[in-house]
């Protein structure tokens, strides 16, 4: 019922894509990162939560129709709903049924619960669509709860050592999650303005956050003493970053888990903190959907795909997409329209 | 255990010096003195022999994790630490315990003697009731190459600070060989002079490399100019009647080089020289890949001594008639040298020592001529010395400087890629790089490093769209890309096919003004060795 083609993933019963890298007719998007939401599509299709920011980050006049999760749309026979992701807040899974058989496009996802994001649903399938970002067993990720203290008792140690707390995090997903952790009896919270951007359509269309200041060209520096600053990951070796001395710098990203990666990085503290599954919620979700045919995408596509045939004897096949995953760099990142002009401090 | 782990991690989690100073002395203070030692002794690099063999640590980790062979390797390709990938596989420990340091290290020690039943019985036991942290130390404590971003420098500092002692008497009584069993710091710190072991050699003062122009040093009348030559840094020790030759790498190489042991009755009692070890034939240098042949063999034979006898060029003396001398000024020291020198070269003419010849400059503008010359003298720069400079210990700015030459260079095609490690995991980083022998493309050189992150994607999507052939992690690509490579040194490899083998490969910029015609050849390497050669 789906194909992969130099598109994207293609239900042409439906006449429709998901997560297209090339301009289409119609696409379904499963959440708004830049990678899975590109522009010039003539139509798009996502749920409620995600439009806004794809109107911030693609065009205010961009077509896109609103659904809500579970929502039903027959498409030439083919029933189309979105279902939670657990990714980022509006991300979804897509399920598609035509004749009797289904898939479901799972975009990105995680199994853990971060404390804002409308938990991963397990939706039965035949055909299952699953990222492999972290799909190695030596991703091991800690709960949320044990990382969110870590962050605050780091930020509690740098302020006792007069010094501002930055986290690298990104500004759709990652940022609201730590903001909305943070501990504000130990000081002042402050945010880049690419992360406020996001944080003004959660606060519109969620809920509050601890209160927080943008840093535009009303803050005085000098009063940013011993803050909790959180900026995205293209803040990174700028002068804007370097104005927030003295700092030290925290990276929340599941690539941290490896030592040698943090090392590299530079960074005074990693924090394993990611929207994405490590390698027990991976063998969870496939497990759960009851798929015997499992299509790989972005990630260790090539060991994923071997475990899953050798050790649950499910067919599956590595597919080449255009999906980044969870990038730690610059040029990596996901949320490349976070560099545009308009939206920088 | 657990409190040396925890002073890994906080010296992990910190890039300032202060701080793993800090993390240490805390360590130190309430460390019982057994597992203080012991933490001195892994830090600087000494540690139990191995008696765990890395098969052994695959086949329990593969059994206790429930993970097949192929994906632990997949998953070690990726971490590319051994003792990181086991403690990231091996299930969470709900019944945690903690031993000694110096307990886990006896009973490692002590396992050398057991079976592989009781070795397995005692690893296993211990993967099983460690946290993650601990779990990484104690692995790191079985396979070795404990270095956890801590230098000498660290190290001293800090035992200075929490025993209030100079720091340059405990990088003194830190060098050469002790043993951390049945030791304690206290008594190896206090060890009176006479009490000390005298093959010890001082710590090597190591030179920054400029990155300034050199203007900004001051009057070149206050520095000593030297070359730079490519050999193996040493100390020559003479003490009671005795020769110890020491590497910078703190090996003791005496049996190595047979050529210095006329010095015993030759220095006098309580000479320490310092300087670089050089195989020379006909009065002429020979580069560094003529000896490395020689030290990696357990015994030198009559053919290598033959072929390359080696010298000391001698550029310091530090200890003189039994006297420490390395607060005395570069210029004093150098004299001493001169003078010991001049009158044993009288009463000795074949002596193996040479004095490392001043380069005469009145202005910058000469010294970087003279820098430009550097291969003709098969040298890989100038060293800049202060007159005025004590020998100091370890990595300093100021004083010393090195100013090496332009690295060689050459261009080469793309041929194979394999993916990078960790966060470059689904990047193809490590590239396979081809010279062209008529119409055949030979490879070369291997080099991942010098390409910038944006370049990196760029040449990772490219190869993934280029792709002719995948085999295990490497993809062959249609030769089309060239780079520009830069390396140290050049030699003859029998082993490889293109014949030559380069010292410190890496990417100097991507040439995307060339074609893969006009990448450079197997002549053009050959031609690069015979002018490195001469
Ligand atoms: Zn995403
Ligand atoms: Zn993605």
């Amino acid at each position: 019922m789906l194909t992969f083609d130099k598109c994207g993933i293609y239900c042409a019963q439906a006449g429709i894509y998901i997560d297209p890298w090339k301009p289409v007719d119609k696409a379904i998007i499963t959440h708004a990162h830049s990678d899975h939401a590109r522009w010039g599509m003539k139509a798009y299709v996502a749920h409620r939560l995600a439009v806004p920011v794809m109107r911030l980050r693609l065009g205010a006049d961009i077509n896109v129709q609103s659904v809500e999760y579970g929502e039903v749309l027959n498409i030439n026979g083919v029933k189309i709903s979105l279902h939670p992701a657990g990714h980022i807040w509006g991300s979804a899974q897509v399920r598609l049924e035509y004749k009797g058989e289904i898939w479901v496009v799972s975009g990105d996802y995680k199994l853990q619960a971060d404390g804002i994001t409308t938990p991963f649903e397990h939706v039965k399938c035949h055909s299952f669509i699953t990222e492999s970002t972290f799909g190695l067993p030596v991703y091991k990720f800690p709960t949320s709860e044990e990382v969110y203290a870590d962050i605050n008792a780091w930020w509690q140690k740098n302020r006792d050592e007069g010094k501002n707390s930055v986290i690298l995090a990104y500004a759709l997903g990652k940022a609201q999650r730590v903001h909305a952790h943070l501990n504000t009896t130990i000081g002042d919270i402050y945010l880049h303005g690419a992360v406020d951007n996001i944080n003004k359509i959660y606060e519109e269309n969620i809920g509050a956050l601890p209160i927080a200041k943008r840093i535009d060209a009303s803050v005085n520096r000098k009063d940013i003493k011993g803050a909790m600053i959180i900026a995205p990951p293209s803040a990174a070796d700028t002068p804007w970053l370097r104005s927030m001395q003295p700092y030290k710098l925290g990276i929340c990203s599941g690539w941290m888990q490896l030592r040698g990666t943090r090392r590299r990085r530079g960074a005074d503290r990693g924090f394993v903190l990611s929207d994405h599954a490590d390698w027990e919620q991976l063998n969870t979700a496939v497990r759960e959907t009851g798929a015997q045919n499992v299509y790989v995408t972005h990630g260790y596509k090539s060991i994923y795909s071997r475990w899953l045939e050798t050790n649950y004897g499910l067919n599956a096949t590595e597919v080449d997409t255009l999906y980044t995953g969870e990038a730690l760099d610059d040029t990596t990142d996901s949320e490349t329209a976070e560099n545009k002009p308009d939206e920088s401090i | 255990m657990k409190a040396f782990s925890q002073l890994f991690t906080n010296i992990d989690q910190t890039t300032s010096t202060n701080e793993k100073i800090d993390a240490l002395v805390t360590y130190l203070d309430t460390a019982d003195e057994q597992d203080a030692i012991w933490c001195v002794a892994l830090l600087s690099g000494r540690r139990p022999k191995r008696t765990i063999k890395t098969s052994e640590l695959w086949e329990w980790s593969g059994e206790l994790s429930g993970l097949p062979s192929w994906l632990l390797a997949e998953s070690y390709h990726i971490v590319g630490d051994l003792a990181e990938t086991i403690s990231l596989v091996i299930p969470p420990s709900n019944d945690e315990r903690d031993h000694p340091l110096h307990e886990i290290i006896n009973a490692l020690i002590a396992l050398k003697d057991s079976d592989e039943q009781q070795r397995k019985a005692y690893i296993t036991d211990m993967w099983q009731h460690f946290g993650r942290q601990e779990l990484f130390v104690f692995n790191k404590l079985i396979t070795g190459g404990f270095r956890m971003g801590v230098s000498d420098k660290i190290v001293i500092k800090a035992l200075a600070k929490h025993y209030k002692v100079d720091e340059n008497i405990i990088a003194h009584r830190l060098t050469g060989n002790w043993e951390a069993h049945n030791n304690t710091l206290p008594k190896l710190l206090a060890a009176g002079d006479s009490g000390d072991d005298i093959s010890k050699p001082y710590p090597f003062y190591l030179a920054y490399p400029l990155e300034t122009p050199p203007q900004e040093l001051g009057s070149v009348g206050d520095w000593i100019i030297e070359r730079k030559y490519d050999g193996i840094r040493g100390q020559i020790i003479v003490r009671n009647q005795q020769l110890f030759v020491w590497s910078r790498g703190e090996d003791l190489l005496t049996e190595k080089f047979i050529e210095f042991e006329g010095l015993i009755n030759i220095l006098p009692n309580g000479t320490v020289i310092d300087g670089e070890i050089l195989p020379v034939k006909d009065g002429k240098f020979l580069p560094f890949h003529v000896m490395q042949t020689r030290i990696g063999r357990k015994n030198v034979t009559k053919k290598a001594l033959q072929e390359a006898p080696l010298v000391m060029v001698c550029y310091d003396i530090i200890e003189h008639n039994g006297t420490d001398i390395r607060h005395l000024s570069m210029q004093e020291r150098r004299t001493v040298l001169e003078g010991l020198l001049t009158t044993l070269k009288e009463q000795h003419p074949e002596l193996p020592l040479q004095l490392s010849p001043l380069v005469q400059c009145t202005t910058w503008d000469e010294v970087a001529e003279e820098r430009a010359r550097s291969r003709e003298y098969v040298c890989e720069g100038l060293m800049l010395k202060r007159k005025s400079s004590e020998y100091k210990t370890g990595r300093r700015r100021g004083d010393w400087w090195k100013w090496k030459v332009d690295p060689l260079s050459i261009d080469g095609v793309l041929l194979y890629a394999q993916r990078g490690h960790g966060r470059r995991a689904n990047l193809y980083t490590d590239f396979t790089f081809a010279v062209w022998d008529g119409d055949e493309l030979v490879p070369f050189a291997k080099a991942y490093s010098g390409l910038r992150d944006k370049e990196l994607l760029e040449v990772d999507a490219w190869i993934k769209k280029n792709t002719i052939d995948k085999f295990g992690p490497v993809r062959s690509v249609t030769p089309t890309l060239v780079f520009e490579l830069g390396f140290e040194g050049i030699s003859p490899s029998p082993r490889h096919k293109s014949g030559i083998a380069l010292r410190f490969p890496r990417i100097l910029r991507w040439r995307q003004d060339k074609g893969v015609k006009e990448a450079n050849t197997k002549a053009d390497l050959i031609e690069l060795l015979n002018a490195y050669r001469e």
